[in-house]
């Protein structure tokens, strides 16, 4: 375990460095910054003095190493558009996305498991073909048009729910939280629904094929022979067995709509960090994208390693030393 | 189960009146209706999307052809002219029908052209992976690993903050996002069928690499591979939406279905629906029709759900 960890923990440091480097060079192979952020009709020393400022003048790999050292001690530069570090603006925002994905992935698990047990226990059934079918439209529909749909009927023609937005806040150890308000409830209904869709399928799909393998084992058999009823044996026996990949993927699924999370925050202007990403990349504030990049890339890193340690107390039979990533 | 040898010697070979796997594959794929109906209205749009331009009422990007005495109608209103628009007309009296025809063409242009590539790098990784195995087989799949550690939007994101917009560019990021499925799915197909006896035999009759992965590896790889393709396929339109819609996508001179819907829904609060609803709506069915296409096939051609 002691040895596993470590070698992941290097691995994950090298996957790190990698990523810094691609995003660094990469980001600064978009536009010029200094055209969208100074007036071009300044006098000259004006954009020579604010391109000395930015550091914009000294050459790529001196920025790079720059970036780096100070990157290590937490200080990944100044945002150009706010003025302020970028990953303090990135973990303001932060907060607000990871309320709204953790409420996703609750709908998700409460709706999406039960759904699946009843659609691989009872496959024939028509209700099972409703849930199946549906399950494809919840991961092939694209979320923004999910999103679009949803404010149409909830919001312009019903008026239940409002569009956009975070509602009132308040303070939870100095991390404001739109859940300890009915108006914060009504403002992450929507969105959080939206963004639940997608891995409410996949979770309704992996249950279901859990579900129908585990219903020819011997063990299945053997319990029916017992005469155990159908809920003890899908509750009781299958539940647990298919439990396993289940939990692996929703730590992966977890990843996966923090990325999402920048879609749906767009279509309802919540304003988490995805938001932010979107603008910076139209404003062309690189030390932002760069800082959300490279967190996200680390909370990915983080993810996956909790995951596959998971999996390993979860499943004996797995052993770790044999980790790969 | 693979058929083995027994099978084969027990019924004689190939039994009178049996049915060739291709009509078979027709058979089982058509025991969904809903699958066969999919793949109709799936074909109906590519027909569509091909020869549409000599259908529709106007060219929507040739300015000569709008009449801004036309903006803003509502569907199935008849213009200045007498002529009748069936999903009504944007701001600039462009008639939405023709609008959706083109802008269906540039979404499915895009998404088969970066499935196409991502197709032929991915396969060929994935085969060259598989096959040899070795040092080669750890380094590409440390790659397609780590892309795939991160989701397909964040990739895309993030190749798109790097190249900027433009077609040759999502086609690039689609590319780049998509060949690493295709490497994974064909390497665990690769890495089962080498070890099976066809692939020895033919390397006993000293047979060429590249004729033993061309025709005997690869058409053995396929069943994965084409069930792959379909899913992509949808989720590349899908994802060209997104972006495009997010701004990041497709410039504003090749207005695909995501950029129309992006575009119409400025107008959505004052009522005209149109302008985003028809373009989304036309997104819908595709995505749902390839999907549906795919998960019969998926269930025709995975052999472990046969019994």
């Amino acid at each position: 375990m002691g040895v596993f960890l470590l070698r992941r923990l290097l691995q994950s440091v090298v996957v790190l460095f990698a990523m810094s480097l691609v995003v660094f060079v990469g980001v600064f192979a978009i536009g010029d910054p200094i055209a969208a952020l100074i007036d071009p009709r300044s006098p000259t020393e004006v954009i020579e003095q604010t391109i000395r400022n930015l550091g914009l003048d000294r050459p790529l790999h001196e920025q790079y190493f720059y970036f780096l050292k100070n990157a290590l001690s937490g200080d990944l530069g100044y945002s150009f558009v706010f003025g302020e570090p970028a990953l303090k603006l990135v973990l303001q925002r932060f907060p607000a996305t990871l309320e709204l994905t953790l409420v996703a992935m609750t709908i998700a698990v409460a709706v999406g498991l039960p759904l699946g047990l009843i659609a691989g226990y009872w496959s024939d059934k028509p209700a099972s073909r409703i849930i199946m079918t549906g399950s494809i439209l919840g991961f092939s529909l694209p979320s923004f048009w999910v999103g679009l749909m949803l404010i149409m009927i909830f919001s312009i023609e019903l008026g239940y729910l409002p569009a956009t937005g975070r509602g009132e806040t308040l303070p939870l150890l100095g991390v404001e939280i739109s859940l300890l308000t009915a108006d914060g409830w009504r403002h992450i209904l929507m969105p959080a629904i939206n963004l639940s869709l997608f891995p409410m399928a996949m979770i309704i799909r992996l249950a279901r094929a859990g579900v129908r393998e585990h219903l020819q084992l011997d063990y299945v058999k053997y319990a029916r022979a017992k005469g155990l009823t159908s809920r003890r044996i899908l509750f009781g026996h299958v539940l647990k067995n298919i439990m396993i990949p289940i939990v692996t993927v929703m730590g992966l699924l977890l990843g996966l709509i923090i990325a999402f999370a920048v879609v749906t925050e767009s279509v309802f202007a919540w304003p988490g960090m995805g938001k932010l990403i979107i603008d910076s990349i139209t404003l062309l504030d690189r030390p932002v994208i760069v800082a959300y990049l490279m967190l996200t890339a680390g909370l990915f890193i983080l993810i996956n390693l909790v995951v596959d340690i998971l999996y390993s107390i979860l499943d004996p039979r797995v052993r770790l030393s044999e980790g790969t990533l | 189960m693979s058929a083995t040898v027994d099978d084969a010697l027990e019924s004689g070979g190939p039994r009178p009146g049996a049915r060739s796997p291709f009509r078979q594959f027709v058979v089982d794929f058509a025991a969904s209706k809903i699958a066969v109906a999919a793949f109709f209205v799936f074909l109906a749009i590519v027909l569509l999307a091909l020869f549409g331009p000599l259908f529709t009422p106007q060219n929507p990007y040739d300015l000569a052809q709008l009449s801004l005495w036309d903006s803003g109608l509502p569907p199935g209103s008849r213009g200045s002219e007498g002529q009748l628009y069936l999903l009504g007309t944007d701001d600039q009296g462009r008639d939405m029908l023709s609008a959706v025809v083109y802008g269906l063409r540039i979404s499915l242009g895009v998404a088969l052209s970066s499935g196409v590539i991502a197709l032929i790098v991915g396969t060929a990784a994935g085969i060259v992976a598989g096959y040899f195995g070795g040092r080669i087989d750890t380094v590409i799949m440390r790659i397609v690993d780590m892309q795939l550690a991160f989701p397909a939007v964040l990739v895309a994101l993030i190749l798109l903050a790097v190249l900027g917009r433009g077609v040759d560019k999502i086609v690039i990021a689609l590319a780049i996002v998509q060949w690493a499925y295709y490497a994974r799915t064909v390497r665990s197909s690769a890495v089962v069928e080498r070890q099976k006896e066809y692939i020895a035999a033919a390397r006993c009759q000293a047979l060429g690499t590249l004729r033993i992965i061309f025709r005997h590896l690869l058409p053995n790889c396929m069943a994965p591979l084409i069930v792959l393709a379909t899913i992509e396929m949808a989720s590349a339109i899908a994802l060209e939406a997104t972006l495009s819609f997010l701004g990041v996508g497709l410039p504003v001179t090749e207005p695909s279905l995501g950029l129309l819907i992006s575009n119409g829904y400025q107008y959505m609060l004052s009522g005209r629906y149109w302008l985003s609803v028809y373009p989304g709506l036309a997104l819908l069915i595709i995505i749902v029709s390839i999907n549906l296409v795919g998960d019969q096939l998926r269930d025709v051609l995975n052999p472990r759900l046969k019994t």
